[in-house]
């Protein structure tokens, strides 16, 4: 494989605190927030699958809390944004209702998909989260066409696909590439490259790691990132989406990350990966998001170590709160299998 | 009533720009839509008359384009993908059967695909195994998914039109054998795609026949021919597969007493099979005078040469032969 990606795959490097000069503290604060309130949640999510609490499939995504926090910064409640099976973060970071999720994933009546879609199968359109569901890359094509939507409807809406660098290995996201751009479709895709599709490391599966070869293979303007750095990411994203909904066509965005769980549920798949490892697991850990955040934060004197460790408990206690009523809420009435079916 | 002289094709082109006149979220988008030669004139200067950014020619990419369809239909719009070929349409199935057909019972009942695809069957002439499959059977056993194969002149265009203005996905599948039909056809009346139900086409009394597109044609024409011989068929074309009601079906076999079903499809799994097991499971028992007979084409793909391609399809006389041996039994 060419490693095109250079240091950015490199798990040692990356450590440092991120750039944060000239940024708004109010966006600094409430990023770093929204990402801390995503890790809880997911170490929720991981902690009941566990005890069994949970009975389906959860694909945890902590460790890579910039990209849709970073992405969403940029986007309005009308845009239309399609995720995946480990989309978790692409919702809350439009909508941190961790309640809803809970419920979602505990299959109840006041969840996110009223109980009937569970972890893979997420919706909150009143929020711009049109829809996520587990068929890898089966979403790509869905947002393009809602991009080609936003543009026939004459408004400045955008179309954002959330596609991981497994997905790319898919037909139909070329097909969709090649349609966006040459619908000129007001669309964004984001590829999270975590260099992992379940179990197989991107060396495997690619002769290539750097996904944003496609990008120039379809004349599309994109960015390379490191998605570790969520200041980064807004920013790349913010210049990608300007020239979207002016109408210029679609934009592409590389991240660079790492998942911290295995593919699915609580373990760290060390024993089911190929090439994945204990070392490199720490490695990416020290690359973590929200510490790199953080450690900015305090060294420029806007943040203290004493208020993270206050909103970190602040945060903990609405969990709590918000799964003990998740786990008390109603299930679907038994009508609700054949009621959905047809509308 | 001021009527309209149409032919099959003319009826579809009709509706579409019934469709594109009144509704401005309707688009339609497929290959071919802006020299539509391949779909005879069912399209013909839609892409003048409405612009190319409302008829949409598309790159070689059946998946990408279904599925944009599916997600501009959740984005409010109500298109139609046109398939000038069913064959090359499973290239979109994760579209159709993963996506559009699951996605308002997995997210509770919240998102719509509002969208129409439509799917030609367009057979014979030499064409062979990938330029000649029925699949309707296929999707009609896909829950979410509606299904519709209009028989008739009027029913071509008026249920492309409840299709897309029905909230939920339809599989709009029209045959190419059914173009040369002609009627003349009263002002659009815009129907609801739910409440539709099979229909009496032919009035009898000796044997039903239940058949849905071109098989339906068929059964009418072999009906006219037995008439000759005083043998009284009533027909039913099923009009739309799934939801499937059978009642009308099962009040004519109760009254006939025998049940002959003609498909267009492989006889083995196929919609023969449902109509023949959801009729009799509906039945008293000792109803039927006859066991139940189906005829649809044997189980292998369709033959090129002339000779093999003749005997493979279903012709009337195959469904008049197949009457007179279940009623001298």
């Amino acid at each position: 494989m060419k490693h095109e990606l250079k240091g950015l795959s490199n798990p040692e490097k990356y450590h440092d605190p991120i750039s944060i000069k000239n940024q708004d503290i109010g966006v600094l604060t409430n990023m770093l927030s929204t990402m801390l309130l995503i890790r809880k949640t997911e170490q929720q999510l991981a902690l009941e699958r566990k005890n069994g609490a949970i009975g389906g499939p959860v694909h945890l995504g902590a460790g890579q809390e910039a990209i849709a926090v970073g992405i969403s910064q940029n986007l309005k409640k009308t845009d239309r944004v399609f995720g995946a099976h480990r989309s978790h973060s692409h919702l809350l970071a439009l909508n941190p209702d961790f309640y809803r999720l809970f419920a979602e994933v505990l299959g109840k009546k006041t969840g996110f998909s009223k109980g009937m879609g569970g972890s893979m199968h997420l919706y909150d359109q009143p929020n711009g989260f049109y829809g996520s569901v587990p068929i890898v890359a089966g979403t790509v094509s869905l947002a393009v066409g809602a991009a080609m939507a936003a543009k026939m409807q004459r408004t400045d809406d955008i179309g954002v696909a959330y596609i991981g660098d497994g997905a790319v290995e898919e037909g139909v996201v070329h097909e969709s590439f090649n349609l966006a751009k040459i619908q000129k479709a007001p669309m964004l895709f984001v590829i999270e490259n975590n260099l992992f599709a379940s179990h197989m490391h991107i060396s495997l599966r690619q002769p290539s790691d750097m996904i944003s070869r496609f990008a120039i293979a379809n004349d599309i303007p994109y960015k390379l990132v490191d998605g570790n750095d969520v200041v980064a990411v807004a920013k790349a994203a913010k210049e990608l989406i300007d020239d979207i909904r002016a109408g210029k066509g679609p934009g592409f965005i590389e991240l660079v990350t790492y998942r911290w769980y295995g593919h699915v549920d609580w373990r760290d798949d060390v024993d089911v990966g190929v090439d994945r490892a204990l070392d490199d697991i720490e490695n990416w850990k020290a690359r973590d998001p929200i510490a790199r955040l953080s450690k900015s934060m305090i060294k420029s004197k806007i943040w203290t170590k004493e208020r993270e460790l206050e909103l970190g408990n602040k945060i903990d206690k609405e969990i709590q709160t918000a799964w003990e009523m998740a786990i008390n809420d109603p299930y679907p009435s038994a009508d609700a299998t054949l009621k959905y079916v047809y509308s | 009533m001021k009527t309209q002289k149409h032919n099959y094709g003319t009826a579809i082109l009709a509706a579409f720009e019934y469709l594109l006149e009144n509704y401005p979220e309707v688009f339609v988008i497929g290959q071919g839509l802006w020299s539509p030669w391949y779909v005879g004139n069912s399209m013909t200067d839609l892409d003048k008359k409405f612009g190319i950014e409302r008829v949409i020619d598309t790159p070689v990419s059946e998946s990408a384009c279904t599925g944009a369809a599916v997600g501009a239909s959740l984005a409010g719009m109500r298109p139609i993908v046109v398939h000038p070929r069913m064959d090359f349409m499973l290239y979109a199935m994760d579209a159709v059967v993963n996506q559009a057909a699951k996605w308002s019972h997995m997210l509770g009942g919240q998102a719509h695909p509002a969208v129409t695809i439509r799917s030609i069957i367009n057979r014979g002439g030499e064409q062979g195994a990938q330029h000649s499959q029925a699949l309707h059977a296929w999707f009609a056993h896909v829950p979410g998914l509606r299904v519709v194969m209009p028989t008739t002149v009027a029913d071509a265009r008026d249920l492309l039109i409840a299709s897309v203005l029905c909230d939920d996905p339809v599989m709009y599948i029209d045959d190419r054998w059914l173009y040369d039909q002609e009627d003349e056809l009263p002002p659009v009346v815009e129907l609801d795609l739910a409440t539709q139900r099979p229909e009496i086409s032919v009035i009898g009394s000796d044997i039903t026949i239940v058949a849905s597109g071109h098989a339906s044609l068929l059964a009418r024409e072999a009906a006219q021919q037995l008439e000759n011989e005083k043998i009284s068929v009533e027909v039913v074309d099923v009009r739309v597969l799934n939801p499937f009601h059978a009642e009308e079906i099962v009040k004519s076999v109760k009254k006939t007493k025998n049940l002959l079903v003609v498909d267009s499809g492989w006889i083995s799994g196929g919609f023969s099979a449902e109509i023949i097991a959801k009729v009799v499971e509906q039945l008293p028992v000792n109803c039927l005078n006859n066991p139940p007979v189906r005829v649809a084409l044997p189980d292998a793909p369709a033959p090129t040469s002339r000779v093999l391609e003749k005997a493979y399809y279903t012709s009337i006389d195959d469904v008049v032969k197949a009457v007179k041996k279940i009623l001298n039994s």
